[in-house]
């Protein structure tokens, strides 16, 4: 079974992240193409597991504006991890959707974004196969606190410290 | 100065903790070069042609006699006992060693200095005026500002994997002297018709392959909303700048492509859904944070003095010593406060690199702020220093101080004060070596008096398009071009970094290394020929147009 890191802890992913074009879908938990979700959200009340969407960096958040409250799992793609689309999404997400499930970062993200990528909203990490996350998670915690608002954080730090 | 509090440090000493990591674990093999390059590179840290270069911030270019003294020390114990100052009023030592640099930042530390941002695909170093807080034109001191921007850009969670870097510049004053509208964000501090502080926003310009003069997007920015509106355009730009060519990667072909009235209409509609959802207004700038930041840039206590006495004894001591007069010319500048200059340290003698200084150097420049000064320094964008707040009595102290130092080449805004790159001496970008262009121009242009009778002169020398020597807005550029394997030079002119900011053209052909100097030559002899009565070489050049400079430059050798 894969692993990821879910707020802060190893956890099992037990969820099949589908591309385009989607044929069969399997049993579980799946992770499906924004542009299948936007035409085929409606036939997939018999689906048993549950059932997310994954955005690539290229696509907009805005697509989903009226299904976050649905979507238990939301996950950006990171086809590199100097991409830094996925920052601004899951801050969209967060701010202006007040979505509440889990932003998942997937693709090609690395340890040393991990406090950066919370910050923005994300709360599930998938590294890379080879990656010990226990190791890999102390970075969600870098740095003891940052300047700036984020989605973890209303008030810059001059107004809650200063 | 800025002092940091408790959080300050504690980020900055945590940026070194995580940086070291990262390069153990690089060492040990478990990231690879291709992961490790961005952050070595948002901690300063390039490989270059012959060895890594450490870029350190020294933020909007101000810096403490201890933090000076500090790189002199660090450029003896890692390096080889000289630093170079940029363009973008940074340091850099050229020689560190991969290893090393955890340490390095360790102590600059200990200092209140660091690495962070100084390169990468992120927001670097905000820059402004050397002569903040003294100069005569000011609207308000746009240093704490600057600083306020140092804050919220460091370490931004959202925006640290940009399509390509940003640069942000403020300008506090009438005359610009912080190239403001050739930076990613160019902030204009203005007042309203109530008095009050705002900013002027522009967007999209730089210098680089395709150099572009910034576009109005906001004319009045009230203050406390700063920070939003900079969280909006970066928003814009991250989400929606190109990321398949680095060559268009820039906000200013993102500007150009949509139009910067559409650009700004984005940038509104992302802005106001920030505001919309910021009800309580909690993520705005307080009048009480900006009074905290104020506090840290006081202006010292200025003694009241007889100005017009000691005018007349300055002017006694010009006229008995005709170096100590032209030094006073070039170097010294009037302040807003009566009895008191800034002077600038020339980093430009002939027969060094333009920017770069001994660790001996460096602290006698901490001697000459700790002396003269408040124990403050100023980096500048043309690469010189300036002391300010010297009081005018003092003013040949300092001079014999400064030049027994090689400090006080008196050539400050002279075709002698030129702009340049490190070029392909050290640069692995580079096409052309530009360090032995700018000594062969020293060296020709050795007469002072002829110097002088030239006046005004910016000339500005990159050795490639990336122009970190700013060829775009030098009154003469100079471009390093490769042909076929040989080093080759374009000529450019016109150029102007000040508010009616110009980009220059190229005059024609590129010119062998050998035939440069005798180019710029006649190029002078034309303006000479040419000028009126008081006029300067960009204002003739801009009257009589390219034609009979570019006739000279290329005729046939009869």
């Amino acid at each position: 079974m894969q692993k990821m890191l879910s707020h802060g802890a190893v956890a099992e992913n037990n969820w099949t992240v589908l591309q385009m074009p989607v044929e069969t879908i399997p049993q579980g938990n799946i992770l499906l193409p924004l542009k299948y979700w936007l035409e085929h959200s409606a036939e997939l009340d018999q689906q048993a597991g549950l059932v997310g969407v994954w955005l690539e960096s290229d696509e907009e958040i805005e697509a989903l504006a009226d299904d976050v409250a649905q979507l238990p799992v939301i996950a950006l793609n990171f086809p590199k991890f100097v991409d830094g689309r996925g920052f601004s999404s899951a801050r969209l997400l967060r701010d202006r959707y007040d979505y509440q499930g889990e932003i998942r970062a997937i693709g090609n993200v690395i340890q040393d974004q991990l406090f950066m990528l919370q910050r923005c909203g994300f709360s599930q990490f998938c590294l890379a196969d080879e990656v010990d996350l226990e190791a890999a998670a102390k970075s969600l915690n870098d740095f003891s606190d940052g300047y700036q608002t984020g989605a973890d954080q209303a008030q810059p730090l001059f107004k809650r410290l200063r | 100065m800025y002092i940091y509090d408790q959080y300050d440090q504690k980020l900055v000493d945590e940026r070194v903790e995580q940086y070291r990591d990262q390069t153990q674990r690089y060492l040990d093999g478990k990231i690879s070069e291709e992961e490790f390059l961005p952050l070595r590179l948002q901690n300063g840290l390039y490989v270059q042609r012959l060895a890594p270069m450490l870029r350190v911030a020294v933020p909007y270019g101000l810096m403490s006699s201890t933090q000076v003294r500090k790189m002199a020390e660090i450029s003896r114990k890692f390096d080889k006992g000289y630093v170079h100052f940029t363009t973008r009023q940074n340091i850099q030592l050229n020689w560190p060693l991969l290893k090393d640099v955890p340490d390095i930042l360790a102590e600059l530390a200990s200092v209140q200095m660091h690495a962070i941002q100084t390169s990468g695909n992120c927001i670097r170093n905000t820059t402004t005026d050397q002569f903040a807080g003294v100069a005569a034109d000011e609207i308000e001191d746009p240093r704490p500002w600057c600083e306020i921007i140092r804050q919220w850009s460091t370490i931004h969670p959202e925006f640290a994997f940009l399509p390509r870097k940003f640069k942000i510049a403020v300008c506090g004053s009438e005359e610009d002297r912080a190239a403001f509208l050739l930076h990613d964000i160019g902030i204009q501090l203005v007042k309203n018709d109530a008095g009050e502080t705002g900013f002027h926003v522009f967007v999209g310009g730089g210098l680089g392959r395709t150099p572009v003069i910034a576009s109005s997007i906001k004319p009045f920015l009230p203050k406390q909303h700063l920070l939003t509106y900079l969280d909006a355009v970066l928003r814009v730009y991250n989400r929606y700048g190109n990321r398949n060519n680095k060559y268009k990667a820039r906000i200013k072909i993102l500007v150009k492509a949509w139009t910067p009235d559409v650009f700004a209409e984005r940038v509104e509609a992302e802005w106001a859904q920030i505001l919309a959802r910021d009800v309580d207004g909690v993520a705005q700038l307080t009048s009480g944070e900006v009074e905290r930041v104020k506090t840290f840039f006081p202006l010292p206590d200025y003694q009241s003095v007889d100005e017009a006495a000691m005018d007349a004894a300055l002017q006694a001591q010009a006229s008995d010593n005709v170096a100590f007069s032209r030094w006073l010319e070039r170097n010294v500048r009037n302040q807003k406060q009566p009895g008191y200059a800034a002077v600038t340290l020339s980093l430009k003698p002939a027969g060094v690199a333009p920017g770069d200084v001994t660790d001996r150097q460096l602290e006698s420049i901490a001697g000459l702020a700790d002396q003269f000064s408040n124990g403050e320094l100023r980096t500048t964008h043309n690469q010189n220093i300036v002391i300010a707040d010297v009081i005018k009595s003092q003013l040949f102290d300092f001079w014999q101080m400064a030049k027994a130092d090689g400090l006080a080449t008196p050539t400050i805004g002279t075709i002698n004060d030129m702009i340049c790159c490190p070029g392909g001496d050290y640069c692995s970008l580079a096409n052309a070596k530009s360090i032995p262009v700018a000594e062969a121009i020293q060296r020709k242009f050795e007469d002072l008096d002829y110097v002088y009778d030239l006046g005004d002169l910016e000339l500005n020398i990159s050795g490639c398009m990336n122009a970190c020597g700013h060829h775009h807005i030098g009154h003469i550029g100079i471009l390093g071009v490769d042909k076929k394997g040989e080093e080759w030079y374009q000529i450019q002119l016109g150029g102007s970094a000040n508010k009616n900011a110009a980009l220059a053209k190229v005059l024609g052909p590129s010119l062998s290394r050998n035939d440069v100097v005798e180019g710029i030559e006649k190029l002078l002899d034309v303006y000479v020929e040419n000028r009126l009565e008081g006029e300067a070489f960009l204002a003739t050049y801009q009257r009589i147009g390219a034609d009979k400079f570019k006739e000279r430059v290329y005729a046939k050798d009869a």
